[in-house]
């Protein structure tokens, strides 16, 4: 098993606010870890963190066995990672097309100033937006959509990165059946391309469906990880969600 | 005949200035003050190259751009870590800054005496002399700047520029260096307003300090807000609306001194009017 992923003793702080407080995981390359703990507990900020949305404060995070003292967001692409918003973000004045394709083209603004997009590149999004039924709103604005429907706009700017590990962060959260279905399919898929992923969610029974390995967040510290099914009957994660 | 083309002239300059500053505001969201300090950065390159130096205002419209470009690159770099309001005054600071300069730097500028004597546009011995063949040369310049500007916004660089605009966190997390697009459309920006400053020189034949300040920064922003942002044609009749409007008035009657304190309450009331009611412009599809 090789590790993707990995922080030490990582440590994020708001003010008093220890959102990250001294966390070590581990994430194996070519599976699906969830991530869970009660509201609060540090998982939207872990994922800021590694994501360089913004800094930690101390400890080690190591990329494929590449210890990054300070990331740096749009090195991202570098890293290989990418990430979805648990407050969705999208670039909601453009269309649907456009919010795909700038995450497709050309990353230089020399070269990007003499490339519209390539005949690939308009091909890689419309793949895309029928991957997550939105090709008949190509031309809408992103800020037009419905709730699921920017949901899905934001897992295919993720498909569209190609990144090797894929932090979701709360991907289901207010959908209907058919769109968590539709989704769940997709995070499959990816996994079966071989991509890490790290997903946060709060229904026990989809993580029960979807993850390989499971690790327990409480007031930013790591309460418990293992198989999901062993964790889950553990006594102190039940005792974390009930006392919430 | 004559006031007409004066007119026309004004507008293509305007229009210029104001695509070139749509595209640092309309479409990358940078609020940006600096426009006329750019416009004045152009206009006296023009100025003191043609009148010290005896380079033709030709030759200064190659120049003006590069010089303007230069000093907004390094404007630019060093305003970078600042966003929004933050920035806003940033730019402003340097507009002040280049005021101050073009005032008490005489031996350049002839201080607040200013520059006459700027020579009219000449190329292979023909000479921009009459107001038609000005027309025909700041039409030519205003459609090239139209050119620049929307080859720019249909490039992935202004695709990216608009997803600044948007969202310039969740853009960086994609792969962007955001500065760097920041940088090159703020540099851009500051070269095409250059043009329209060698020209406006070039056309009044004197220039002063009081020519290039916040009022007409806040004049450019008029004209993309009541406009459209981010749409060419919106800009172009944000351009056309505030040139003609005030000059209405003098046909309604008003004296010239009136039309000319006016003027500045009009642009500043259609300002807050549409940024209240229709933030998009007449015909612009984007607010900030
Ligand atoms: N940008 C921020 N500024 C201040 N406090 C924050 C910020 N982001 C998160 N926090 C705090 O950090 C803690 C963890 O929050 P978060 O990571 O969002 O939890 P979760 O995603 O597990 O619900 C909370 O106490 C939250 O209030
Ligand atoms: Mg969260």
């Amino acid at each position: 098993m090789k590790y993707i992923l990995q922080t030490k003793n990582l440590v994020k702080s708001f003010g008093g606010v220890h959102a990250i407080d001294h966390l070590s995981i581990n994430i194996v390359e070519g599976q699906i870890t969830g991530l869970v703990g009660p509201n609060g507990s540090g998982k939207t900020t872990l994922i800021n963190v590694l994501s360089g949305f913004f800094p930690h404060d101390s400890g080690e995070i190591i990329f494929s066995g590449v210890n990054r003292n300070k990331i740096l967001s749009w090195e991202n692409q570098i890293y290989n990672i990418t990430r979805t918003f648990q407050q969705i973000r999208l670039f909601e004045q453009m269309t649907v097309l456009d919010n795909i394709l700038v995450v497709l083209t050309e990353r230089s603004p020399i070269y990007s100033l003499f490339e519209r997009h390539t005949q690939y590149h308009l091909k890689c999004a419309e793949d895309i937006l029928r991957k997550i039924g939105l090709h008949e709103k190509l031309s809408h604005r992103a800020s037009d959509l419905s709730y699921g429907q920017r949901k899905l706009l934001e897992i295919g700017r993720v498909l569209a990165m190609n990144a090797e590990i894929i932090l979701f962060d709360e991907p289901f959260a207010g959908l209907f059946p058919e769109t968590v279905k539709k989704i769940e399919e997709i995070i499959q898929n990816l996994k079966q391309e071989g991509k890490s992923i790290v997903l946060v969610e709060h229904n026990m029974a989809i993580i029960r469906k979807l993850c390989d390995h499971l690790i327990v967040m409480d007031a930013g510290k790591l309460l418990a990880e293992g198989h999901p099914e062993k964790v889950l009957s553990e006594k102190i994660v039940l005792e974390a969600y009930l006392g919430e | 005949m004559e006031y007409i083309f004066h007119i026309i002239i004004l507008i293509s300059i305007y229009g210029i200035l104001a695509l070139a500053q749509n595209l640092v505001m309309g479409e990358a969201g940078l609020l940006a003050i600096s426009g006329a300090a750019f416009y004045g950065i152009g206009a006296y390159v023009a100025a003191i190259f043609a009148t010290k130096l005896g380079l033709s205002i030709i030759t200064t419209l190659f120049i003006a751009p590069i010089i303007a470009g230069l000093i907004a690159l390094v404007i630019g770099a060093s305003f970078a870590r600042f966003r929004d309001d933050y920035f806003m005054l940033a730019t402003l600071g340097f507009l002040m800054i280049f005021n101050t300069v073009t005032k008490n730097w005489e031996i350049l500028t002839n201080g607040s005496y200013g520059i006459p004597g700027i020579p009219k546009p000449q190329i292979f011995g023909f000479i921009f002399s009459t107001p038609l063949s000005f027309v025909f040369l700041s039409l030519f310049l205003l459609i090239i700047v139209t050119i620049v500007s929307e080859l720019i916004k249909r490039s992935s660089f202004g695709r990216a520029l608009n997803a600044i605009r948007e969202d310039e966190d969740a853009l960086k997390i994609f792969g962007y260096q955001t500065s760097r697009y920041k940088l090159m459309i703020f540099t851009i920006g500051a070269a095409l307003s250059a043009l329209g400053g060698v020209l406006f020189a070039s056309y009044i034949t004197f220039i002063d300090p009081n020519l290039f300040t916040v009022n007409e920064s806040i004049l450019l922003w008029a004209m993309i807000v009541v406009g459209g942002m981010g749409q060419t044609r919106g800009v172009l009749l944000g351009a056309l609306l505030l040139i003609i409007i005030p000059e209405m008035l003098r046909f309604v009657g008003f004296p010239t001194e009136v039309v000319g304190l006016m003027r500045q309450c009009i642009y500043g009331l259609l300002l807050v009017f549409f940024m209240l009611y229709r933030p998009k412009g007449i015909l612009g599809i984007y607010k900030l």
